[in-house]
């Protein structure tokens, strides 16, 4: 069973967001991703000053058998990238929700349509999917 | 016996459970106009004899010219090993093997071959190979745009000095993908970019600068002042080169001054053929790319890695394949699904032959024998070297009257004068690129030399005409 904190808000492609007491939004992947991908070799984070969108492709994790896109969960301007992971991808698997997040975001002003899950929510995502 | 694994009963069945009546209906969409029915103009087939004699005919009809053509493609003596070495039964495949890692000779030639490529362009690593030298350097663009992450820009500065086919394979490989290629002039004097028409460019967000070294007129450009320009301005610097000219030639991993401890191209890539491949109707030839380590993960196509098993003992393996196409599907860094193994095969046998110190006198005489054609032509009057800017082992000559009526003479003579640039460049008028490498004696340069003037003294008087059919 994977860890999923309660505190976090999630997607269906299985990232997760934090809310930062700055207003500003962390995004990364939940272990349920990192469990599955295996041994993270490379991680392609954006850079600072990007714009991304919800539902659009803004990091690429890369294991030794395959890469994949990170989602944007919600669509907003690229504050600050984890640089370290380019150094250290295995923080990735090790610490997901810690040491391991791929960005920060300045969210774009209240889009309504998102549509994050809870803890609760994606725990029974993966139930289902399993 | 056929090898169809399906009997007609079993196509029946599944053509049933998907409820079409025939293979043809699958067809269906293509619109009729599109598709072939009887190839009329097809003969009946030879036997093998019939085609050997057919062949045999049809090749003694082309003679034996004396070539001066280059313009992409080269006459290099090939030692007689590389080809008898390549066509070796372990050797004698097109592809690299699916089952990649059971095939250790193969990958570890290819190793080989990754790194004497890294040797010659002072990059950190080379792929596997391409396909040729027009389609790397489509690559090439299209892994600029993804490697290039401070601009979001999809514009190429490409110099009209590169390689005309090259360009037009670019813009073909890349049409779909919104990549724009700003065509830079070449100065009319040098034959090559110049700074200040470059500088008109850079205002605008730009993604990469192309510069072939030597380009397309075999002219030399000035790659330190390019590569610290396009560095300056944010654009990655795309190297197209001919490997032979890097036994002389700094190699573009060396390129310009030192900008944030960095310095020399970002992308190499060019046109394998001249390392040990025949010419042949344009193909098959093989192209390279070579990187640095920053871009590895952008770079498309198959490297081989050197590791070691679980025992400790030294093996090969293909590396980095996480973005191909087996994985990554439509998402693939590139559909180069294989590459042109056997043609690099030849090349590494030919690079192991000549080594470092063989190549450079390839070269050495290549430049030296243009040098003396190129002396040799001038002197014929109505012939005027077009461009003062050094070169390697080609030049652009300028005649006094249209360039193809005097090929042909020359070409019943059994000489091949060079590749007429009127078509491509109408701007430099009657301007004709000529090569000579190392394969050219003196007696063959004078023999050229003589049958120009031979041509050039008799069709004076037909100059005239001639112009006015060049004008019309």
């Amino acid at each position: 069973m994977s860890n999923i904190p309660g505190d976090l808000q999630y997607t269906r492609s299985h990232e997760w967001v934090r809310g930062l007491p700055d207003g500003l939004v962390e995004v990364g992947i939940t272990d349920h991703a990192q469990a599955a991908l295996g041994d993270l070799v490379f991680v392609e984070v954006p850079q600072v000053d990007t714009q991304v969108r919800a539902g659009e492709g803004c990091a690429v994790v890369e294991s030794v058998k395959a890469a994949s896109d990170v989602y944007s969960p919600v669509s907003g301007r690229v504050v600050a990238s984890n640089g370290e992971l380019a150094a250290r991808p295995e923080l990735l698997n090790h610490d997901p929700y810690g040491a391991g997040w791929l960005m920060r975001l300045q969210r774009d002003p209240s889009p309504p349509g998102d549509a994050l899950l809870s803890a609760t929510e994606y725990a029974q995502f993966l139930n289902a999917a399993e | 016996m056929p090898y169809i694994p399906h009997t007609a009963s079993d196509v029946a069945r599944m053509l049933e459970v998907i409820g079409v009546r025939s293979i043809d209906d699958l067809f269906d969409e293509i619109p009729s106009a599109l598709k072939t029915t009887a190839l009329s103009g097809v003969p009946p087939a030879l036997t093998e004899m019939e085609v050997a004699r057919l062949l045999t005919e049809r090749a003694a009809r082309d003679g034996r010219p004396l070539n001066f053509i280059g313009a992409g493609a080269y006459e290099h003596h090939i030692p007689a090993p590389v080809w008898s070495i390549a066509t070796r039964g372990e050797f004698y495949s097109a592809y690299t093997p699916y089952q990649a890692e059971a095939s250790q000779g193969t990958l570890q030639l290819i190793y080989e071959y990754q790194s004497m490529m890294c040797a010659l362009t002072g990059m950190d690593v080379s792929n596997a190979s391409l396909y040729d030298g027009a389609s790397a350097l489509a690559e090439a663009c299209l892994m600029a745009v993804r490697a290039n992450r401070a601009t979001h820009a999809r514009r190429i500065l490409l110099p009209r000095a590169v390689n005309p086919t090259y360009r037009q394979v670019a813009r073909a490989i890349t049409g779909n993908q919104h990549i724009e290629f700003d065509v830079v002039d070449f100065d009319r004097r040098q034959g090559r970019v110049a700074l200040t028409a470059l500088e008109a460019h850079g205002a605008r967000d730009a993604t990469a600068l192309v510069v072939q070294q030597p380009n397309f007129f075999g002219n030399l450009e000035e790659v330190d002042p390019l590569t610290d320009w396009a560095h300056a301005n944010g654009m990655l610097v795309i190297a197209v080169v001919n490997p032979v000219a890097l036994a002389l030639l700094k190699p573009p991993g060396e390129w310009g001054g030192l900008i944030d401890d960095k310095r020399g191209a970002d992308i190499v890539c060019g046109e394998g053929q001249p390392l040990g491949v025949p010419l042949a109707s344009g193909g098959p030839y093989f192209g390279f790319m070579a990187t640095r380590m920053q871009h590895v993960r952008q770079m498309p196509g198959r490297i081989v890695g050197r590791t070691a098993d679980l025992e400790g003992r030294p093996g090969f393996t293909l590396t980095l394949q996480a973005r191909e196409q087996h994985i990554r599907r439509s998402k693939a860094t590139s559909n180069i699904c294989t590459n042109q193994g056997l043609m690099v095969t030849a090349a590494t046998i030919y690079l192991s032959l000549l080594g470092a110190e063989g190549l450079r006198r390839v070269a050495t005489a290549s430049a030296q024998r243009t040098a003396a054609l190129v002396h040799a032509l001038t002197s014929i009057p109505g012939v005027t070297a077009a461009f003062d800017a050094p070169r390697f082992h080609e030049a652009v000559l300028l005649l006094d009257r249209p360039v193809a009526p005097v090929a042909a003479a020359l070409a019943e003579r059994g000489i091949l004068a060079g590749f007429d640039l009127c078509a491509s460049y109408p701007e430099l008028g009657n301007a004709l690129l000529i090569c000579a490498t190392e394969t050219k004696l003196d007696a063959d340069i004078a023999a050229y030399a003589s049958a120009l003037a031979v041509v050039m003294q008799s069709s004076r008087g037909a100059s005239g005409a001639d112009q006015g059919e060049a004008d019309g």
